[in-house]
């Protein structure tokens, strides 16, 4: 599944913020690699560090962050190392990203059409006099009915689904390589979400796009991804093609969260939780396991530094897997 | 363009007051733009009949030299309106490029922009204009100069604060990731979401800077008599409204008064026009 070489290559990534009360280690060596046209999923509960990662790779972290260790490669590039110059044009021409809350990401007092416009201009893909007609094209494309009035509407006159549907013509306008999709589709409802999601593989699948897909919801991860990453606390805890990954689970969060997730046919009392909460990332002894406080696997073993065990394109980081 | 037209007439028809203060301002334009041609009498000439009350003849009557009030009156709009639109097009530039800049990059753009204007607010704002003009001397160049620096700090202020709510917003950060620099963001992105709320500053801080440099006229620190100028010519008739010659002081007071007053009218009707959002 992986090819030789990877489009994007995240190693041993170290990200920390600075909070009055004191660091928070957000990401602790976050290692994976999205190969070239395909779509892995990042999944784990609220402030696994999922958006984190995404926003370094970007290198649009907040001012507070800072990235203390590690490489992010894209392709011959490494953008931790780029300047800010050459990393303004890679974003949104080489990789892209949408976001959950689509009408925040629009400008709320131009036409979506000149949006559109803005970023073909800015890369130089096309002639200025051109641009109004490609961003036309663009909606259509996106499935917008009607695009050639659509495009002189301000983003308050459309739907959030409408305006999602903006947002990924201005991301795909360039053709980038890679789409970073940051939970697209948790302000829209349920069958917009599915409508959308669709819209993005298969644009993505035509124009042979990698996506970096940032989810909670592992049922969307199993319908439209290669490979899955699992994460927690900050940590990657395991990652695996996504049919082995359901299949057999390695990992004892990945288990839990497997089980907890709803399915047809079983009863809603029958869903697993898991117990406790993620541990405080401002403690200075956090265990090296951050999911040992909560597992019940937990043995001796897992005092020691976290081990990477890894097999066939798996990797799972733990003392006692499943 | 043509919509932008449309856009207006449908304010205007919407709200009778935004109409009626458009109005009024269309007529201080003409009055500025062809006010010192048009007048019955030459606003500077004395006539034989000083002090004479408002008659058909004299509208608004003479003053102690004899000259047609309602002339000067006329013929004053050029002079006020052109030292308030260029003292609030310095102030306007300079504050809300400062403010965007403080409230957009941080750091030391904002400590030292933020200084500067404390600085300035912490004079009585007339009292410095007086100090400028006083040490500079009373030309037109330094009412202007002076009526500006101290209607900079009200444009830095709200271009600070609202650059600062802005910068936090996803289509900023939606900027950033479709490559846009951070100059080009400040310019394309945070400048045209705030020019609504900068616009209705324009047209307040208008009033106050007309009210501003006819006071320093009325104190003597300003245009010079003869001129005509609202200011001087309230100055003027202050010395005669005991004798019970009031319409001296009182027509060119009234006319700055209706100025100051269709500035702030203006505010929100421009605001209705400028923001796409109010639009329905």
């Amino acid at each position: 599944m992986t090819p030789a070489a990877p489009l994007l290559e995240v190693k041993n990534l170290n990200v920390e913020f600075r909070t009055r009360a004191g660091t928070v280690k957000a990401l602790e060596r976050v290692g994976f690699s999205i190969g070239k046209g395909e779509a892995v999923a990042v999944v784990g509960e609220s402030g696994s560090g999922k958006s984190v990662t995404a926003y370094a790779v970007m290198g649009i972290l907040d001012r507070a962050a800072r990235v203390t260790g590690g490489k992010v490669a894209f392709g011959d590039l490494d953008l931790l190392q780029a300047s800010e110059t050459d990393l303004a044009d890679i974003r949104g021409r080489e990789i892209s990203m949408i976001f959950q809350n689509p009408r925040a990401a629009l400008n709320p007092i131009r036409r979506v059409g000149d949006q559109i416009a803005d970023v073909l201009i800015r890369h130089g893909n096309v002639k200025r006099a051109d641009a109004p007609a490609k961003a036309v094209q663009l909606l259509a494309t996106v499935g917008i009915p009607d695009p050639a009035r659509r495009a002189g509407a301000y983003p308050f006159e459309l739907s959030g689904g409408m305006c999602q549907r903006v947002m990924i013509a201005i991301a795909l306008a360039c053709d980038p390589q890679l789409l970073i999709a940051d939970e697209p589709t948790t302000g829209l409802d349920v069958t917009t979400q599915a409508v959308i999601m669709d819209l993005v593989m298969e644009l993505g699948r035509r124009r042979g796009m990698a996506m970096m897909l940032i989810t909670h919801d592992l049922g969307m991860a199993l319908e439209y991804c290669n490979r899955v990453v699992v994460m927690h606390a900050g940590h990657v805890v395991e990652t695996a093609p996504t049919a082995e990954l359901f299949r057999r689970p390695r990992h004892p969060y990945t288990a839990k969260l497997i089980a907890a997730t709803p399915r047809p046919g079983t009863a809603l009392r029958a869903l697993a939780s898991i117990p406790g909460a993620m541990p405080n990332l401002r403690n200075v002894s956090i265990p090296p396991c951050r999911y040992s406080p909560r597992c019940e696997r937990f043995g001796s073993d897992c005092e020691r530094p976290l081990p990477h065990f890894g097999e066939g394109g798996r990797m799972v980081s733990c003392w006692n897997p499943v | 363009m043509k919509s932008a037209l449309a856009h207006a007439r449908y304010v205007l028809g919407d709200n009778v007051v935004t109409a009626f203060a458009f109005g009024m301002f269309a007529l201080f334009l003409v009055m500025a733009a062809v006010g010192p041609w048009i007048v019955p009498y030459d606003p500077l000439a004395n006539g034989p009949n000083p002090l004479e009350p408002p008659s058909s003849r004299h509208w608004f009557g003479t003053d102690q030299t004899g000259r047609d009030i309602f002339s000067r009156v006329v013929a004053a709009t050029q002079l006020d309106f052109a030292i308030a639109f260029a003292s609030v097009a310095l102030a306007f530039g300079a504050g809300t490029l400062a403010g965007i800049a403080a409230g957009f990059f941080g750091g030391w753009w904002e400590r030292i922009i933020g200084r500067m204007v404390d600085t300035i607010m912490a004079f009585p704002l007339f009292v410095l204009a007086m100090g400028i003009v006083a040490a500079m001397g009373n030309t037109i160049f330094n009412i202007v100069l002076a009526t500006g620096i101290i209607n900079f700090p009200i444009y830095a202020r709200v271009a600070r604060a609202e650059a600062n709510v802005i910068r936090n917003a996803g289509y900023i950060e939606a900027a950033r990731i479709a490559g846009y620099g951070e100059t080009r963001i400040l310019f394309t992105q945070i400048l045209p979401n705030i020019m609504p709320i900068m616009v209705v500053q324009i047209s307040l801080t208008m009033g106050y800077a007309i009210l501003n440099a006819a006071g320093l006229s009325f104190i003597g620190l300003g245009v010079r008599p003869p001129t005509a100028e609202w200011g001087i010519m309230v100055s003027d008739g202050a010395n005669f409204i005991q004798n019970g010659q009031w319409w001296i002081a009182a027509f060119p007071g009234l006319v700055l008064m209706l100025a100051v007053f269709c500035f702030n009218l203006l505010g929100d009707g421009l605001r209705d026009m400028i923001d796409p959002r109010r639009r329905t």
